[in-house]
């Protein structure tokens, strides 16, 4: 018995030398080390796996759970049949610890929030499995950071430049726009989740930023302090009413099949202009859900809506080279028009 | 004899103080909201409706689809919660029942949540709740009733109990399964209850289930009293127990699912509500129910003109509902000395 426990202790001194042999910072100021080469990834949640995907989709040990039909198309094929294997979040984990460590990923990698609980999160499963736990800042506009940070760490640099120059010539390119634009002359944007359009998210929050980053005012817009306390809130049909928004945005069906119908709705500004915009959410959504990188296109889709003027592209040609540089797949032309009939409908 | 047109008095004094204060509710309820409309229109667009007008504009649509539909469903539900909970507290001798403790509430939940999951359209997500919380309780029922046992109520409370957990728990695994950017925050959202989205189609659906259930108990409010006197006492006075039991059980169970498919899962009104009345006019079934009805609406209108006014967002109503509800629960506490049976 002690001769094995001995065994064990030498086998795993062995592996922390001959493998960890660096060290990186993350986003939370966390120093983690890390194995030299690294060669699989264990994405934490949805956000983390999108992540891993664009950046490095053969070092992908599984999705967080298993793709519908309609988003199979989009997702290269050798890879949408990858295992599920949950999704770590403490105490709402749908993963087995025990699976994660058999799966012998060389990192762990949660891209999100970086508030203390997901630290302290990170800290425990980090000494609970053994495995290097990476905390990446999921907010909108440490995209480029992102990419470039992860891209360094996976050993893919060249990749994740590529990529966050995208982003950074997206942004740059809203910017230059914006400038000349003064925060009052804005579009007022309300997202409409739920099925019956009321729950939102308000300025600040993880699931709305992209409004802000296009250049649109979120109607639901409470401060910034406001936004730390309560992501999702649920809006009154006559606050949405008094606020008017001059652009609504969905992703869900039940909602956007109904809007134009409902008498409820029907004096708004949006709705009598008929500027309510469905975002696809294939593979991934559009503007959120999950909060990660899917939301680029998404931005490059919204600057379109809201400022036709100034932002003319062909948004078929924008979504094929999105897709074929993100999400490593040549859309079919019969999907990709499914994909810009729904972003498109009105 | 004088005692006793004393005590007549003092009880219709109460539902008149009642029925003002609840007018006056929602006529201040009326008046606030997002959208700032004085009194004077709204009594102006009410005239013109009242006269047969279409309705037409901003101002008419917001009071006539969102704001009055909401002040009479949170009326109403307040009164059937209250009505439920005075139906359930005298049905099991015991004042810490609620609606829920047949697992109406989360049998709703479940069908909700259900819906939710399925991404069904709200009609179907509130069909879903009412037929939920409906065939957990038929459920209970039928569970207590194979089980043949002296205590009858308690036999029915423990499989309440057993058929609630599982209900509990079966949400909780449709909670996993649920769409965490999306449906998750729904399906949190309808468990905390609110009135933000009821539409006056949905006050029209649940008005026959309220008036069908409530005709049951104001026509067997005597024999309610005799059947909190136990058994035994209610089978020698003439009483059948447990058909009588039987028949409440139905009647509270379809009111509180058709209030909770449109509202959400409202706690604590159910609860103290009746107690808070049973304070004011004692015990008796028959002073009790309206009294209690109308108080429970007082409270539900009162509270859901703060939850949409509080702040800029919804506030839910569950959690209102306990914050302004135990301070005012415990003040009548401590001012009466009313006996509780």
């Amino acid at each position: 018995m002690l001769h094995r426990t001995l065994t064990c202790v030498g086998l795993l001194c062995l592996a922390t030398f001959a493998f960890a042999d660096r060290t990186v910072t993350d986003s939370a100021g966390r120093t983690v080390t890390i194995p030299d080469r690294i060669e699989q990834v264990y994405a934490a949640g949805p956000p983390a796996s999108i992540l891993t995907y664009m950046l490095a989709p053969e070092m992908l040990t599984g999705w967080p759970r298993a793709h519908h039909a309609y988003e199979r198309p989009f997702l290269a094929p050798e890879y949408v049949d990858l295992p599920v294997t949950g999704r770590l979040t403490g105490r709402g984990s749908t993963a087995n610890l025990e699976l994660v460590i058999t799966l012998q990923p060389d990192v762990i990698l949660d891209f999100g929030s970086i508030r203390s609980t997901y630290v302290s999160l990170a800290d425990e499963t980090q000494a609970q499995t053994g495995i290097p736990y990476l905390l990446i800042d999921g907010r909108f506009n440490n995209t480029p950071t992102a990419l470039r940070l992860l891209g360094n760490i996976l050993g893919v640099p060249e990749r994740g430049e590529r990529l966050a120059g995208y982003a950074d010539a997206l942004f740059a390119e809203i910017d230059a726009v914006l400038a000349t634009i003064p925060e009052e002359r804005r579009p007022s944007v309300y997202l409409a989740r739920g099925p019956d359009g009321l729950e939102t998210g308000v300025k600040g929050s993880i699931n709305t930023e992209i409004i802000e980053r296009a250049g649109g005012r979120n109607i639901a817009d409470y401060g910034e302090k406001m936004a730390i306390q309560r992501n999702l809130v649920n809006m009154s049909m006559e606050e949405i009413i008094a606020s008017d928004p001059d652009i609504i945005l969905t992703w869900d069906r039940q909602f956007f099949d109904r809007v134009y119908q409902d008498p409820l709705w029907a004096d708004i500004r949006a709705v009598k202009q008929q500027r309510v915009y469905f975002a696809p959410s294939a593979p991934f959504g559009w503007i959120d859900r999950p909060p990660s990188i899917n939301r680029l296109i998404g931005l490059k889709w919204l600057t379109g809506l809201l400022y036709p003027e100034h932002f003319q592209f062909d948004l078929k040609q924008a979504v094929r080279e999105y897709y074929r540089l993100f999400y490593h797949v040549d859309v079919a032309e019969a999907d990709l028009n499914q994909l810009i009939s729904w972003s498109t409908t009105r | 004899m004088v005692d006793n047109t004393l005590s007549r008095l003092a009880r219709w004094g109460w539902i008149a103080s009642l029925s003002l204060a609840l007018l006056g509710l929602i006529v201040v309820g009326a008046g606030i909201g997002a959208y700032p409309i004085s009194h004077i229109d709204i009594l102006s667009h009410l005239w013109l409706r009242l006269l047969g007008g279409e309705v037409s504009g901003q101002v008419d649509r917001i009071l006539f689809e969102i704001r009055f539909p909401r002040i009479a469903a949170s009326a109403i539900v307040g009164a059937v919660l209250a009505a439920a909970g005075c139906a359930y507290q005298g049905l099991f001798r015991n004042p810490l029942v609620s609606p829920d403790i047949l697992g109406v509430s989360t049998g709703a939940g479940l069908g909700a949540a259900l819906g939710i999951l399925l991404s069904l359209s709200i009609v179907a997500i509130q069909v879903m709740a009412f037929a939920g919380g409906l065939v957990t309780v038929a459920l209970v029922y039928a569970v207590a009733n194979m089980v043949r046992h002296r205590e009858a109520t308690l036999v029915l409370v423990l499989a309440g109990v057993v058929i609630g957990s599982l209900a509990g728990a079966t949400l909780s695994l449709i909670k996993v399964l649920a769409d965490p950017y999306d449906q998750l925050p729904a399906i949190t959202f309808w468990l905390l209850g609110s009135f933000a989205s009821v539409r006056i189609a949905d006050v029209v659906a649940v008005i026959p289930a309220v008036v069908i259930s409530l005709i049951p108990m104001i026509l067997l409010r005597w024999r309610m009293n005799v059947l909190s006197l136990g058994d035994e006492e209610a089978r020698a006075l003439g009483v059948h127990p447990s058909r009588l039991r039987g028949i409440l059980v139905i009647a509270a169970t379809l009111m509180t699912a058709a209030a909770v498919s449109i509202a959400g899962v409202i706690g604590w009104v159910g609860l103290i509500v009746p107690h808070m009345a049973r304070l004011l006019v004692g015990p008796n079934f028959a002073r009790l129910l309206p009294v209690a009805m109308l108080m429970g609406a007082c409270f539900l209108v009162g509270i859901d003109t703060l939850a949409r006014t509080l702040t800029t967002t919804e506030t839910p109503i569950g959690i209102l509902t306990a914050f302004f509800g135990a301070p005012v629960f415990l003040f009548l506490l401590a001012r009466s000395r009313r006996g509780w049976q």
